[in-house]
């Protein structure tokens, strides 16, 4: 029951949302109702693994052998968590802010909720269509009224892309499902379905998986709808859009390709490995060259995004443990980023780097808060991000599933050196140094902004200090598709 | 009471988190009592452990605290490891850092009390790291405190952090550090797919059985992290540059202790190295080649830290000669002689620069008769380094060399070379310091004053130690058993002695070599004193001299070849690829779909909406065709 409460609390109460005119109850409602969510969800984290509330099964299309099966294992559930933790994040840090007609804009988050969490929990592949535009839907909506100046072009590359990649997967899907035994979307029947699927078949049907979800990542050469759509939305948007939304890419990944095409991720791996690692570093190199915090931000994602999608070709315990940990890690520390760049333009109007500078003397708990958080985007042992990191490039050295294991740990590991620079950069010209005309009369943050970015950072600290409980709740996940990911 | 290990960073820690969350509340004086008080708890603790750790039966204890990351067979815990070596670091670190925590308070006392709170939990945290580094019982939780002595330093060279400069060279020191953290890390990673285990029991126990190519690789890529580290060849740049922290920090970070985690992790390791004679000769290259060039471009510097910063760049290039020659102990030796003297050195730079606000040599001049207690510690301490007996730098200096002849004679000309180099310059800045006339504003010349004693206490103390630590290792030539230090760390580097061909010494000989290096490093403080006591010559270095003042050109040449070449490619995607190439791709999808668009748009209403609709009947009928008709 706990997947469908899940899915059904901001399903329902968006819906609800749409009626609500007062800005000031449309807050109130959407928080609560994100927290709602939160308790339900971590109520799940407490439960046996066996535990029959965690499943839930109804007919939905007989006629096309679909059904609303909803489960959550650890990867559902430690990305549900993630979900379920961004939402009331963004809402307490956005909460001085105010939209036009912000009954509709919190509804449509709602919505957006409500499909990701689908998306994380389905284990039926029409139902995970289904939640995989119920979540993109809302987003386009969000960004292509609430955005900035440029958001009409911003939104459309964004939907293009997106959908493009959509269209491709269901085509896949609807492949894959003629060819099941029981004419059955089930995630069980397509497990089965390898051994039935030619080699020659398994390639082209991971090139049309894998774009779907490298688009969605996203993945070089797929990414460039997404420092611009960063730019323009709204930057609550932006969390959601980064923090969790490129969750489902990977997500996609790892449940739906890797296990259920493992030939054809098998001969393509050490392709799509390059392209991870080219966009690493190629990201890395631009994040250097950004002026506006958001697009370095957006930049920096893109390149620790690709060491996830790299980690998980890799096909070892320790990279795809590290892909599970670093998932909810980069989520919460990228939306911490986005609240810093969000704190900084609402009060000085501007997110250029080069019009910035001294801020650390005017705003030191901003500064600590924002320090912190960089350390943690450069994965500094102790922070959260160093775990991922560590076993993520531990398990790609490892990898017996290439020969060029050395050589992608070597060239993606020069990202790392790359990531200190434009972080570092990054803090030196917006915060040290002496203030100019613009920061002059900037001030602290306030003591709602400053508490949640200091619940941020106490994650941030004690997942990099006792990783062991986030590692063992996906342990078994990870055993059970490294089983099927290794069929060759 | 090696059980309570734990409590050694602990107390730092509190001491940070306390200094740091109530920075604005707490008075200068209760700030000062909590920076210092933890770590003289931490050297109090330290020094009940090494008691226990004398004792001849004692065996290393492993503590484990919790259990850091376990995934499949790789098992990371969180402990610490106890033994001869790590308690020896143990003491130098909270010794000396309670003396320079001490010092600090009266010589930052002039900023705001926030800052000043800062300053110390920025300290303390320095301290906590580096204590991790050094207990750590496997190669993650040493790289754990590596990085954070890293981020500490990083910190600290930036923290007058309103100076742009000073910003950039604590960006600098980061990312050079980085570079080298990342070969530390793969040769982490490497260890782990060859051992399956990163602890270092383990480690050790299996690498006699392992390959000679594996162990190159791996200890070269340590290598690399030491570089780094401990300023090195070709990554020492950022030392100089660190000089822009406060002085106490140069002389706790950037002389004392962070810069010789390179050594302590190579010593650690030493059975590794050992194992590899390529790597050690490259270790032996690398730190000769350090010590000599660096010592060439302190000959010219005027700045009295960063004379002291290329001494120091020398003085562990010496220390990985010694590690390269297979001297562990004489490497160590020197770590902690070393951390004496240069502590001292410059807590005496501090003092000066505290009582002149000046930095160039050439404006300062006759400071002896206003600050004696300055003056005369500062002199032994220059006595110390240059090699001079009995004081402590002969002894470990001394020990290096030795080995260095037995490996090498090559070695030991170019180390005697450098030794000679290390006299004269250290008694060039002494002499152009404190002797002759005083060359500043009669307005400085009113105020100089000796400094206040928590300024002085530390000095002396220092002072004593940097002229009696050598004691603790009289070489075997003058008294059988003599050297204390050898036979305590012994059980570290047993494995490394037996593998080691042990030449028997030659006492001749090696008073010989004893008597050539003091001969060569008397020359050079007579040169030296001759030279620049009474009349110095101050005129800007012309000629080769310019090349060493300007430090050989080498930032210029890091500049031209590495960060120029990237920032333009950077550009160049940023610009180019993306906008022209990537971009104009996806266009074109775009405008494939427009003009499709315009196309049907007679048949349509023409709303988006409607050609997802088509797009996705379209394709679904495409593939019941597909499936079921062909079928």
């Amino acid at each position: 029951m706990i997947p469908v409460l899940l899915i059904a609390i901001p399903l329902l109460s968006g819906l609800v949302g749409f009626f609500i005119k007062n800005g000031d109850n449309a807050k109130k409602w959407s928080l609560f109702i994100s927290l709602a969510t939160l308790a339900v969800s971590v109520y799940g984290l407490t439960l046996d693994k066996a535990s029959a509330a965690l499943h839930f099964e109804a007919e939905w299309i007989p006629s096309l052998g679909s059904k609303f099966s909803v489960a959550l294992d650890g990867m559902s559930q430690i990305l549900s968590l993630l979900t379920a933790i961004s939402f009331p994040i963004i809402f307490i840090a956005t909460y001085n802010k105010e939209y036009k007609t912000p009954g509709k804009f919190y509804a449509l988050m709602l919505l957006s909720q409500a499909g990701l969490i689908g998306v994380f929990v389905s284990v039926d592949a029409l139902l995970f269509y289904f939640f995989w535009e119920l979540a993109l839907i809302p987003v386009y909506f969000l960004s292509s009224i609430w955005g900035g100046e440029k958001r009409i072009q911003a939104t459309f590359k964004f939907f293009i892309y997106t959908f493009v990649g959509s269209l491709l997967m269901l085509v896949g899907i609807i492949y894959l499902y003629a060819h099941t035994a029981d004419h059955s979307f089930s995630l069980q029947s397509f497990y089965k379905l390898k051994s039935a699927i030619s080699g020659k078949d398994q390639s082209w049907l991971f090139w049309l998986f894998f774009i779907a979800f490298a688009i969605k990542m996203p993945i070089f050469p797929f990414h460039t709808w997404q420092p611009d759509t960063y730019e323009q939305s709204p930057t609550a948007v932006t969390m959601v859009l980064s923090g969790v939304m490129v969750k489902m890419g990977l997500f996609g990944l790892i449940r739906w390709l890797a296990p259920v095409i493992p030939g054809g991720t098998w001969l393509w791996g050490d392709t799509a490995s390059a392209l991870c690692i080219i966009g690493m570093i190629y990201a890395s190199l631009s994040a250097i060259q950004q002026d506006d915090l958001k697009r370095l931000v957006a930049y920096s994602s893109i390149a620790h995004i690709g060491l996830m999608c790299l980690a998980v070709f890799a096909t070892t315990e320790t990279g795809l443990q590290g892909v599970m940990i670093q998932m909810f890690n980069h989520g919460i520390n990228i939306i911490a980023l986005w609240i810093v760049v969000e704190l900084i333009e609402r009060q000085l109007g501007t997110r250029k780097i080069s019009e910035l500078g001294g801020l650390a003397q005017k705003a030191p708990s901003l500064a600590i808060l924002l320090v912190i958080v960089s350390l943690a985007n450069v994965a500094l042992p102790l922070t959260n991000a160093f775990v991922g990191e560590f076993l993520m490039f531990s398990g790609i050295y490892t990898s017996t599933a290439t020969t060029y294991n050395v050589v992608f740990t070597v060239t993606a590991g020069i990202s790392i050196i790359l990531s200190a620079v434009y972080m570092l950069n990054m803090i030196q010209k917006v915060f040290f140094g002496n203030t100019n005309a613009l920061t002059e009369n900037a001030k602290d943050i306030k003591w709602n902004e400053k508490a949640i970015l200091a619940v941020i950072v106490i994650m941030i600290v004690v997942v990099g200090v006792f990783p062991q409980p986030a590692l063992e709740l996906t342990k078994t996940t990870v055993h059970a598709i490294l089983e099927k990911m290794n069929y060759k | 009471m090696s059980k309570l290990v734990y409590l050694v960073p602990l107390f730092p820690f509190i001491g940070f988190l306390l200094n740091g969350l109530l920075r604005k509340k707490l008075s200068k004086s209760l700030i000062s009592i909590i920076g210092c008080g933890t770590v003289l708890a931490s050297f109090v603790v330290s020094l009940l452990i090494f008691f226990e750790v004398k004792d001849p039966s004692f065996q290393t204890v492993v503590i484990n605290l919790f259990d850091f990351i376990n995934v499949g067979s790789l098992k990371i815990p969180f402990s610490f490891q106890v033994d001869q070596l790590s308690i020896l670091f143990l003491l130098i670190i909270t010794g000396v850092g309670f003396l320079i925590h001490l010092y600090s308070t009266s010589y930052m006392h002039d900023e705001e009390n926030q800052h000043f709170a800062r300053y110390f939990a920025y300290l303390n945290l320095f301290v906590f790291s580096m204590l991790i580094l050094i207990l750590g019982s496997n190669y993650v939780i040493m790289f754990v405190g590596w990085e954070g002595v890293g981020l500490c330093s990083y910190l600290l060279i930036g923290y007058w952090f309103k100076n742009i400069e000073y910003g950039n060279a604590a960006k600098k020191a980061f990312i050079m550090n980085r570079i080298g953290d990342l070969g530390f890390l793969i040769a982490v990673f490497w260890m782990i797919s060859k051992f399956g285990s990163v602890n270092f029991a383990e480690v050790f126990s299996k690498a006699p059985t392992t390959s000679v190519g594996v162990l190159t690789g791996i200890t070269l890529l340590l290598f690399v992290g030491a570089t780094g580290k401990s300023a090195q060849i070709p990554l020492y740049t950022w030392l100089p540059d660190a000089m822009a922290g406060p002085t106490p920090v140069s002389a706790l970070i950037h002389a004392a202790t962070m810069v010789t985690a390179g050594i302590y992790m190579i010593a650690r390791s030493n059975i590794m190295y050992t194992l590899a004679p390529t790597t050690q000769t490259v270790v032996a290259i690398v730190g000769l080649a350090t010590a000599i060039f660096a010592a060439s471009i302190a000959l010219k510097q005027n700045d009295i830290k960063k004379v002291l910063a290329y001494s120091t760049v020398s003085q562990l290039g010496y220390m990985f000669l010694g590690l390269g020659v297979g001297a562990y102990t004489g490497a160590v030796f020197h770590v902690m002689t070393h951390a004496f003297f240069k502590a001292l050195l410059f807590l005496g730079a501090g003092s000066v620069i505290h009582a002149m606000h000046e930095q160039d040599i050439r404006k300062m001049g006759g400071l002896k008769k206003f600050m004696p207690i300055t003056h005369i510690t500062f002199l032994l301490a220059c006595l110390a380094i240059a090699g001079i007996p009995p004081f402590s730098g002969f002894f470990s200096k001394d020990e290096i060399l030795a080995a260095a002849y037995e490996k090498n004679p090559i070695y030991y000309v170019v180390g005697v070379f450098t030794a000679l180099m290390t006299a004269f310059y250290m008694f060039r800045l002494y002499a152009t310091t404190f002797l002759g006339k005083f060359r500043g504003t009669s307005d400085q010349e009113h105020h100089l004053h000796e400094s206040p004693s928590a300024i002085t206490i530390p000095l002396v103390i220092l002072a004593v130690l940097a002229v009696t630590a050598g004691f603790l290792g009289i070489p075997e030539v003058f008294a059988k058993d003599s050297h204390w230090l050898q036979h305590f760390l012994s059980p570290i580097f047993e494995a490394s002695t037996k593998i080691q061909e042990v030449h028997p010494a030659n006492a001749g000989m090696e008073l010989t070599l004893m008597a050539i290096s003091v001969g060569v490093a008397i020359i050079g403080v007579i040169y030296a004193w001759s030279k620049f006591s009474k009349d110095p010559d101050l005129q800007d270095a012309s000629g080769f001299g310019k090349v060493l003042a300007n430090k050989w050109y080498v930032d210029e040449l890091y500049d031209a070849i590495i960060l120029k070449p990237l920032n333009a490619f950077g550009k160049f995607l940023n610009n180019v690829v993306e906008k022209n190439v990537i971009d104009w791709m996806v266009n074109g999808i775009g405008r494939a779909v427009q003009y499709s668009s315009r196309q049907i748009r007679l048949l349509q209403s023409g709303q988006v909406g409607g050609y997802v609709l088509l797009m996705v009947i379209g394709i679904v009928i495409l593939f019941l065709v597909e499936i079921f008709i062909k079928k």
